[in-house]
C-alpha cells in the first residue's frame, strides 16, 4: 500500500538525503525505520505524506501516485495518513479535546460524530480525565498521547510516527508502544522512525535501516543493530 | 459546506480579529483613512459633476441681429439656424420683448433709466435665443451661426454670444477632477491593500504552525482560506463603515449649513439621500475588496505545503 520506486531527494542546499530508495510496505505492517542521525529517516517519512517532494522517482500511497496526483487531491490522501510528530505539534491555545477534534473539524465531519469520536480516542489513549486541560499543563508522555489521539482520530489507514518515544522515559515509551501495537492490531499500518534500541529489540517488527540515504538492511522481526 | 463548518469559519474569523487587536486596529485604520480621503474626493466629484450639468443646461446661444434687419431676412435666418444640426430650439426675441426683460432685470431703478426708449426709439436689436441638445456642441453651433453672415450684404448678424471659454473651462475642470480622483482612488486602494496584507501577514506568521498542521491532517486550501476571508471582510467592513458614517454626517451638516448661502448663488448640493447610496456603496465595495484581497494574499504562500 506504500511503495517507493527509485526515489531520490536532494535538498536545495545540495545535501542528498535519499539516494535511490526502493521499498514496499504492505497493509497492516508495523515497520521501524532506523539509522544514524542525518541518514534520511525523517525525509523518507515526509515523502509519504508529501511534506517534501522527491527529486526523482515514484511514490504510491493507497494506490495513488503522489507525483501524478493533482494538488487539490492531496488533502484527501492525507486524510488517510495520521502523522505523529516528534515535537507533537499541538496547538497551545486549544484544549486536549479541541486539539483532537480539530483534526476532524478540518475534514468537515458532523459535530455529533466529532464529539463522540473524540471522547472515544481520548479513552483509548487514557486521557479522558485531561480532556479540558491545555497542552502546557500536561507531561511529555501525555502530550505524546494527545498527538497520537489526533493522528488516529480520523481512522487513517497509515500512521507515520517520527520518533514517538524521542524524549520519553522507558516506562512511558513502553506504554506508547503498547498503544501503537493495539492500533496496529486494529488494522492500521504503522511506520515508525526511532533511535530506541530497547523498543526495537523488545517489540520485534520489520526493521528498515537507512544510512547515507540508502537502505542497507530490511529484515522481518529485525534487531536495532546499532550501539547507541 | 456544512452549516456548522461555515459557523466555525465565521467564529474563527471573528476570534482572529479580536485576538490580534492591535493588528486589526492598524488594518482598520489604514482602510478607514484611505477610504476617507477617497470618499471626500468622491463627494467633491459628484458635486462638481452636478454643478457642471446644471451650468451646461443653462448654456444657450444669443444671436443679436443688426438693427433694421428686414423681416423676411429674419424669417430666413430663423429657419436656417433651426436646421443647423445640434440645434434644439430657436426662439425669436423681438426688441420690444428684449426691453421688457431688461426692465424687469433692473427693477425699480431701471424703470426711470429706460424711460422713453419704447417703440421706434428702442436701441436694442432683435435677437434669437438658441438652445442646443448637447452642451458640448455649443462652440461648433455658434461658429456655424456666425457663418450665416457669409455672402450676405450687409451681414445681418451683429454678434453671437455663448459664454465663450467658460464651457470649455468647465469641461477641462471636470476632466481633471475625474482623472485625479481616479488616480487617487487606485493609489490609495493599493496602499491600503499593501498595508493590510502586511499586517495580516504578521498575524499569520504566528498562525503558521496552525496552518501547517491543518494542511498535514488533510485540510483543503479553501477550508484554511475561509476564516481569513471572513477576517478580511470584517476588517474591510469596519474600515469602511467608519469613514462612511463620518463623511455622511459631515455632509449632512454641510448641506444644512449651506442651504441658505449657496442657495443664493443658485448652487445646489447633491441631496444627502442620493449621495449616501452612491458613497456607501462604493466605499463599502472597495473596503471589502481591499480587506478580503489583502487577507487572502497574505495566506497564499503558507498554503504551499
Ligand atoms: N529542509 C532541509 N533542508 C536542507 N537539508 C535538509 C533538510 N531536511 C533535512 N536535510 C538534510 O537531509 C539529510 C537527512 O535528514 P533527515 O532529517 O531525513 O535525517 P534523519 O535520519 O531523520 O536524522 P535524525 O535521526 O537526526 O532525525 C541530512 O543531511 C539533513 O541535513
Ligand atoms: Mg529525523
Amino acid at each position: 500500500m506504500i511503495e517507493m520506486q527509485d526515489v531520490w531527494k536532494s535538498y536545495p542546499d545540495g545535501s542528498h538525503a535519499l539516494r535511490g530508495i526502493n521499498v514496499q510496505v504492505d497493509r497492516n505492517e508495523f515497520v521501524y525505520i532506523v539509522g544514524p542521525s542525518g541518514a534520511g529517516k525523517s525525509t523518507f517519512m515526509k515523502l509519504i505524506y508529501r511534506e517534501v517532494r522527491p527529486t526523482r522517482g515514484q511514490i504510491f500511497v493507497n494506490g495513488f501516485n503522489l507525483e501524478k496526483l493533482k494538488q487539490r487531491k492531496i488533502p484527501y490522501v492525507r486524510r488517510n495518513i495520521g502523522v505523529i510528530f516528534q515535537d507533537f505539534r499541538l496547538l497551545p491555545t486549544l484544549t486536549v479535546a479541541e486539539n483532537v477534534a480539530f483534526a476532524m473539524e478540518v475534514i468537515e465531519a458532523p459535530r455529533k460524530i466529532i464529539r463522540k469520536r473524540t471522547m472515544e480516542v481520548l479513552e483509548l489513549v487514557r486521557l479522558q480525565d485531561k480532556a479540558s486541560a491545555y497542552p502546557s499543563q500536561l507531561s511529555g508522555g501525555e502530550q505524546q498521547r494527545v498527538a497520537i489521539a489526533r493522528a488516529i482520530v480520523n481512522n487513517p489507514s497509515v500512521i507515520i510516527a517520527d520518533e514517538p518515544t524521542g524524549n520519553l522515559d522507558p516506562d512511558t515509551s513502553i506504554e506508547i508502544m503498547k498503544l501503537l501495537e493495539e492500533i496496529n492490531f486494529r488494522g492500521t499500518t504503522i511506520i515508525m522512525a526511532t533511535h530506541n534500541k530497547e523498543i526495537v529489540n523488545n517489540f520485534r517488527k520489520r526493521v528498515i535501516a537507512i544510512e547515507n540515504g540508502v537502505i542497507v538492511r530490511d529484515e522481518m522481526r529485525g534487531e536495532y543493530g546499532y550501539e547507541d | 459546506m456544512r452549516i456548522s463548518t461555515l459557523a466555525r469559519h465565521f467564529r474563527e474569523g471573528f476570534k482572529s480579529v479580536v485576538r490580534n487587536g492591535w493588528m486589526s486596529f492598524a488594518s482598520i485604520s489604514a482602510i478607514s483613512i484611505s477610504l476617507f480621503i477617497l470618499g471626500t474626493f468622491l463627494i467633491l466629484t459628484l458635486n462638481v459633476n452636478q454643478l457642471v450639468e446644471q451650468i451646461e443646461s443653462q448654456v444657450e446661444i444669443r444671436v443679436h441681429l443688426e438693427v433694421n434687419t428686414p423681416e423676411d431676412q429674419v424669417r430666413t435666418l430663423h429657419n436656417e439656424i433651426g436646421s443647423i444640426p445640434g440645434v434644439a430650439q430657436v426662439e425669436f426675441i423681438p426688441k420690444e420683448e428684449g426691453l421688457e426683460f431688461m426692465k424687469e432685470a433692473l427693477g425699480d431703478e431701471g424703470k426711470e433709466l429706460l424711460e422713453g426708449y419704447e417703440g421706434d426709439n428702442n436701441p436694442l436689436p432683435d435677437s434669437f435665443k438658441v438652445t442646443v441638445d448637447e452642451p458640448r456642441n455649443v462652440a461648433a453651433v455658434a461658429e456655424q451661426i456666425k457663418q450665416l453672415n457669409e455672402g450676405r450684404v450687409p451681414p445681418p448678424i451683429f454678434k453671437v454670444y455663448y459664454g465663450e471659454g467658460t464651457v470649455e473651462t468647465l469641461f477641462t475642470i471636470t476632466k481633471y477632477v475625474r482623472i485625479i480622483g481616479l488616480v487617487l482612488v487606485v493609489g490609495l486602494a493599493f496602499t491600503a491593500m499593501f498595508l493590510i496584507s502586511n499586517t495580516i501577514r504578521i498575524t499569520i506568521f504566528a498562525r503558521r504552525r496552525e496552518i501547517a498542521i491543518m494542511k498535514l491532517v488533510g485540510a483543503t486550501n479553501n477550508f484554511i482560506r475561509w476564516p481569513f476571508f471572513v477576517e478580511g471582510a470584517l476588517l474591510g467592513l469596519i474600515g469602511s463603515i467608519i469613514p462612511i458614517a463620518v463623511l455622511l454626517f459631515g455632509y449632512a451638516s454641510l448641506v444644512d449649513a449651506s442651504r441658505f448661502n449657496l442657495g443664493l448663488m443658485l448652487i445646489q448640493l447633491v441631496p444627502l439621500e442620493e449621495l449616501a447610496v452612491v458613497v456607501s456603496g462604493i466605499l463599502l465595495g472597495i473596503g471589502l475588496v481591499i480587506g478580503i484581497w489583502g487577507s487572502l494574499i497574505s495566506v497564499h504562500k503558507f498554503l504551499k505545503i
